[in-house]
């Protein structure tokens, strides 16, 4: 057991992180050896990105313990984390943009200062590149704002590996081919393999299962914030991998009183193209539907949405909307909630012009529109006058939706809203939806839980900004779901 | 460096130095015999001062703020330097340093409390306004003689305000652009985020540009008093439009930690031919002048934004 | 005892403590005399803050980095042109009001377009605005004597019990516009963008025309406050706007509005007004110069934001 602690560079055991009623990390043991590389593959929520915040310490977590070469850790930080030698490549990228590639170079490392400190950048950085990417025709003088996406990618991934005092023992690379085209992601993942075989290790997240299977050693697939399988590589393969982050084979549970009673006479409230579109293949709604968008998160679903909710004020060519919209935001601190109102103010926000008696505001229709609203919906609150914070954040959720409902809007349209609720808050919710939808109301669902498409009629999946698949109620399987979402090969 | 440039980002570069150059042409057109050492010596008198507030601006809207209290710094600086600094050289030079000392405690105040820095600068010109008051009720004072001997200072073959302007973009560019720190305090309004992951102190660096703009605060407020010979309370309450003014000329932006030294004594310079001289060559009344300040920003910025709109 | 402590837990409560303590500080001075003539001179005065603070108010509900610092030069222009087309003449009252209102108002719609067109923060827009407007007021008030019509004159100085009469419809004012705040589609609007500009437009608020509309608003207020200070001091000049800059602010900030919007106080703005006023009567009653009332007047606002801090980070 001795032995076998020192070769292990990282180690999680039973390590929890909730977010509320959120399990994201739920038991999770996990290690990493000196020498290799680790897929970690799984569906929306899984809790990859969790764990990887975990990992760099930038996540503290609930439960659990963080060994790290064999030592335990307690107040794990990013400095530390740091000094370790874990580095970390987000999604997000973390280079100033307003600052030159070597300069970006020199904010990582304090060592480089003094005379001549931008020049030793510039070689530390061009080193890496070129070490990387052949070939890359990036310069230590260019500014990051002027360098294409894919570039800056490079920059922030060859960046990750530069080394001058701490060490480099583990690399955390978070879909780290997302802005690269197929020749430089190809010269990265070649170079994380020899990087492993030369004795660091590394952990590579991505979306595109061929590109993990041929270049880990392990691969650990999670759901639902557990690991569910973890073996070696060699072990797994696309149709295993996609078996093992769905159900298990289970089917998508058909609600059986779902019919969407549609003819040739039922209008089209919605047609919309996505702007990476090149087939012609279009999303299109009908009155009472309820459509749903699928895949992995950040594939184009809420651009499209938001794409639908501007073309209700204004016909382009890509989209078509022939009623009023309202929207259901998902990330409710930054798009739905007004924290300094009251729940009934939230609520009643879409709907201030029909709750006016004369040319003002009456107290007491608003009070009632959102007391009939919390009976509708189940807010559970002692007064809805209270702040809206001092719901919790699936009631919160609940008050975004009956902001949308309560509104005279035929279309809603809903931006992921289920996120982190509760599993009784969300059926009380499904069933209103199928409730309005059959009072004629039409939805947009974009949604990151498979099981949630079992209500939609019409699911369309979604992949790099385009839809990929348009599968009907009936032939709606989370397989299918799932395979669409990954791509076939890296 | 110029291999990303596309034409419209080429034009944004070198609009300071365009602008400059079109307001040289209309000045020599107009009055040719002001493209002379005395004619330019004259025009650029008030530039130096200009130049310095306009990099001490420079450091503050690199970090993301704005200093709506430069303008009265300037004069009250100006008031103590006319006054103390001359009759009481040591108890002068206290004050000035004491000052650049609160000018660093505002960026600290700032940072901790997350203060907005409008509304704080907008609170500091007043206290530095009646300061200057109290000391110079009415104008008076006398520069001292160092001062007035730098200032008057007459150098070969280039006017001694060229050379300032040149000597002062140097050492801001130097400072802020080629240093390492430099570099963590241009990333510190460019991604906050980043720098502080990367474990460097935010509040390090707001108090560093804060007291990097009182410095060049007081050196402009010397600077200017050595020109006039004597202070008056309101004396600088012009330079905080210009400064931002010279600021955005220069290519700067109000938000990602996007300045430029040189182009921002470009814009100064530029600034200082266009406020007196040039209108006074134009014939523009002495009443218009105040408002052609105004009218040039939002020139330059409609331009600006021009063509980033098309560059997209 | 729930009174009071109801009372204490209304925001804007604490201006009036401060006002009350200031004009208490000045009395005991004085010895007792001119107290009631004080709080008259102090409501006169407060009156002009109030005005434009309540615009300002809006503004700055707006959200981060809305201010307008164009005021002063909007009263200035106000004042002289509200002067000029009444030209000493009592029937030409109403028109001249029309005019400055309309005056202000082109300025809050020039002030937006800016913002808008040239996608410039709201304080660089205005202070730009500020300088031009400035010059056409220097170059339109030339030379002539702008006195006010008699009538006019004596209206805005008339005082009913001590009380002066535009002290009454400021008030009127000021509750007509925390009804527009809090019960009109409007008023919600602003709170809305201020508090979340993101989940106000997805919310379907018109964000753009609420920001035109607020700064018009701000505008025409500057404009009415420049007809009535030239009115009550009987003349217009480019100056008589000045230290409406950082009053304007300071009440809103004093007055309990949040600087990081979303939330604005209305009775504050009295309250601060009263207390401002009543702190510059009180330095001059010690004898302040200048000076120290800039410097004291300074220090509070610095003082009031530095209590009050900022946006919690979000991070």
């Amino acid at each position: 057991m001795a032995e076998a602690d020192a070769d292990i560079i990282v180690r999680l055991d039973g390590v929890e992180k909730h977010f509320g009623a959120v399990h994201a990390l739920d038991g999770v043991d996990f290690a990493v050896r000196a020498g290799e590389c680790v897929g970690l593959v799984g569906h929306n929520g899984a809790g990859k990105s969790t764990l990887m915040h975990v990992l760099a310490g930038t996540l503290a977590p609930d439960k659990g313990g963080i060994a790290i070469g064999g030592a335990a850790q307690s107040g794990y930080t990013v400095t530390l984390a740091q000094a370790l030698g874990i580095r970390c490549v987000f999604q997000e990228l973390s280079l100033c943009p307003n600052l030159t590639v070597a300069e970006n170079a020199r904010i990582n490392h304090a060592s480089l200062k003094g005379i001549g400190w931008r020049r030793r950048a510039g070689d530390l950085i061009l080193a890496k590149l070129d070490e990387i990417f052949p070939g890359h025709g990036i310069g230590p003088a260019d500014v990051v704002r002027d360098l294409p996406i894919g570039k800056r990618q490079m920059v922030e991934v060859a960046r990750a590996f530069t080394v001058t005092i701490d060490p480099l023992r583990l690399v955390i690379l978070d879909e780290p081919t997302s802005s690269l085209d197929a020749q430089t992601a190809g010269q990265l993942l070649a170079f994380v393999r020899r990087v492993v075989a030369d004795g660091a290790s590394c952990i590579l997240i991505s979306h595109l299962l061929g590109e993990v299977l041929e270049n880990s050693n392990r691969i650990v697939v999670m759901r639902d914030g557990k690991v569910i399988a973890a073996d070696k590589a060699a072990a797994f393969d696309r149709d295993k991998l996609v078996t093992a982050m769905g159900a298990a084979g289970k089917p998508v549970r058909v609600a059986t009183e779902r019919t969407a009673e549609r003819d040739s006479t039922t209008p089209i409230r919605i047609r919309a193209r996505p702007e990476r579109q090149a087939d012609g293949a279009e999303l299109v709604a009908h009155e009472g539907e309820i459509v749903g968008l699928a895949g992995l998160s950040g594939h184009g679903q809420t651009e499209l949405l938001l794409a639908i909710f501007n073309g209700a004020a204004r016909r382009t060519d890509r989209i078509e909307v022939t009623a009023s919209v309202a929207l259901v935001a998902g990330d409710r601190q930054a798009d739905g909630i007004f924290s300094l109102w009251s729940i009934g103010e939230n609520i009643g926000i879409r709907s201030i012009a029909q709750l006016r008696k004369g040319m003002l505001i009456s107290p007491a229709s608003e009070d009632e529109f959102a007391a009939s609203w919390q009976k509708k919906i189940n807010i559970r609150t002692p007064d809805i006058r209270n702040n809206i914070l001092s719901l919790s954040g699936g009631n919160q959720q609940k008050a975004l939706f009956a902001r949308a409902l309560g509104s005279d809007a035929r279309i809603v349209l809903m931006d992921d809203p289920m996120r982190g609720v509760d599993i009784g808050t969300k059926r009380e919710v499904y069933e209103l939806i199928r409730q309005e939808a059959r009072g004629g109301r039409t939805f947009l669902w974009y949604t990151t839980e498979t099981d949630e498409l079992e209500h939609c009629d019409h699911v369309y999946v979604f992949r790099n900004g385009r839809i990929v698949a348009d599968l009907r109620r009936d032939e709606l399987t989370e397989e299918k779901v799932i395979q669409s979402s990954f791509q076939a090969t890296g | 460096m110029l291999a990303g440039m596309t034409p419209r980002r080429l034009l944004r570069a070198l609009l300071p130095a365009l602008s400059l150059t079109l307001i040289l042409i209309g000045i020599a057109w107009l009055n040719p015999r002001a493209i002379s050492y005395f004619g330019f010596t004259l025009m650029l008198n008030l530039a130096i001062p200009i130049a310095l507030a306009t990099i001490a601006q420079m450091f503050v809207i690199t970090g993301n703020d704005l200093d709506l209290s430069i303008g009265t710094f300037v004069g009250f600086v100006g008031c103590v330097t006319a006054t103390w600094l001359r009759d009481e050289p040591l108890f002068g030079t206290l004050v000035l340093v004491g000052a650049i000392g609160v000018y660093a405690a505002l960026g600290a105040l700032i940072h901790l409390r997350n203060l907005p820095s409008i509304v704080v600068t907008l609170g500091m010109s007043f206290v530095w306004q009646g300061l200057a008051i109290l000391l110079l009720p009415k104008p008076g004072g006398k520069a001292p003689d160092w001062l007035l001997h730098l200032m008057g200072f007459k150098s070969p073959w280039v006017p001694f305000p060229i050379i300032a302007a040149i000597v002062i973009a140097v050492v801001a560019h130097i400072g802020l652009m080629r240093t390492s720190y430099g570099a963590v305090l241009r990333g510190a309004g460019g991604n906050p985020v980043a720098i502080s992951r990367a474990g460097w102190s935010l509040l390090k660096t707001k108090v560093a540009m804060f007291a990097l703009a009182g410095l060049f605060g007081v050196l402009s407020g010397m600077a200017l008093i050595g020109i006039t010979t004597s202070a008056d309370a309101n004396i600088g309450n012009g330079y905080t439009l210009l400064s931002i003014a010279g600021v955005i000329l220069g290519g700067g932006e109000f938000v990602g930690g996007r300045v430029s030294p040189i182009g921002a004594v470009i814009g100064a310079l530029t600034l200082a031919l266009a406020a007196s001289p040039l209108l006074t060559f134009m014939h523009i009344p002495p009443d218009w002048q105040v408002g052609a300040n105004g009218a040039i920003l939002i020139i330059v910025l409609a331009a600006r934004a021009l063509i980033s709109r098309r560059e997209g | 005892m729930s009174v009071l402590r109801a009372l204490i837990a209304k925001p804007w409560i604490w201006s009036f403590v401060g006002a009350l303590a200031v004009w208490l500080a000045a009395i005991i001075f004085t010895g007792g005399s001119g107290a009631g003539g004080m709080l008259t001179a102090a409501l006169s005065l407060a009156v002009f803050m109030v005005i434009v603070g309540i615009g300002q108010m809006f503004v700055i509900t707006l959200g981060p980095g809305n201010v307008d610092l164009s005021l002063p030069a909007n009263i200035g222009l106000a004042s002289a042109v509200a002067m000029k087309v009444m030209d000493g003449n009592d029937s030409m009252v109403a028109v001249g009001l029309l005019a400055a209102l309309a005056m202000g108002m082109a300025i809050g719609a020039a002030n937006y377009l800016l913002i808008w067109a040239l996608r410039i923060p709201p304080i660089i827009a205005t202070l730009s605005a500020s300088f031009i407007i400035q010059s056409i007021d220097i170059s339109y008030g030339r030379g002539l004597q702008i006195k006010p019509p008699p009538g006019f004159a004596d209206f805005t100085n008339v005082q009913i019990l001590g009380v002066p009469i535009l002290a009454i419809l400021t008030v009127v004012f000021t509750i007509a516009a925390a009804i527009a705040l809090q019960r009109t589609i409007y008023g919600r609007s602003v709170t809305a963008v201020g508090q979340n500009i993101r989940a106000a437009w997805l919310a379907g608020v018109p964000v753009g025309r609420i920001r035109f509309l607020t700064y018009m608003l701000s505008g025409t207020l500057g404009g009415l406050n420049g007809a009535l200070l030239a009115g009550y001091f009987r003349g217009a000049n480019v100056d008589i706007g000045n230290e409406y800059l950082l009053a304007s602010i300071a009440v809103v900030v004093i007055g309990g509005t949040s600087v990081a919007g979303g939330k604005a106080n209305v009775p504050g703005v009295w309250g601060a007004a009263l207390f401002l006023v009543l702190l510059l009567t009180m330095l001059n009653t010690f004898g302040v110069s200048a000076g120290v009332r800039l410097l004291v007047t300074g220090l509070v606002i610095v003082g009031v934001i530095t209590a009050a801090g900022g946006q919690k980070a979000l991070r």
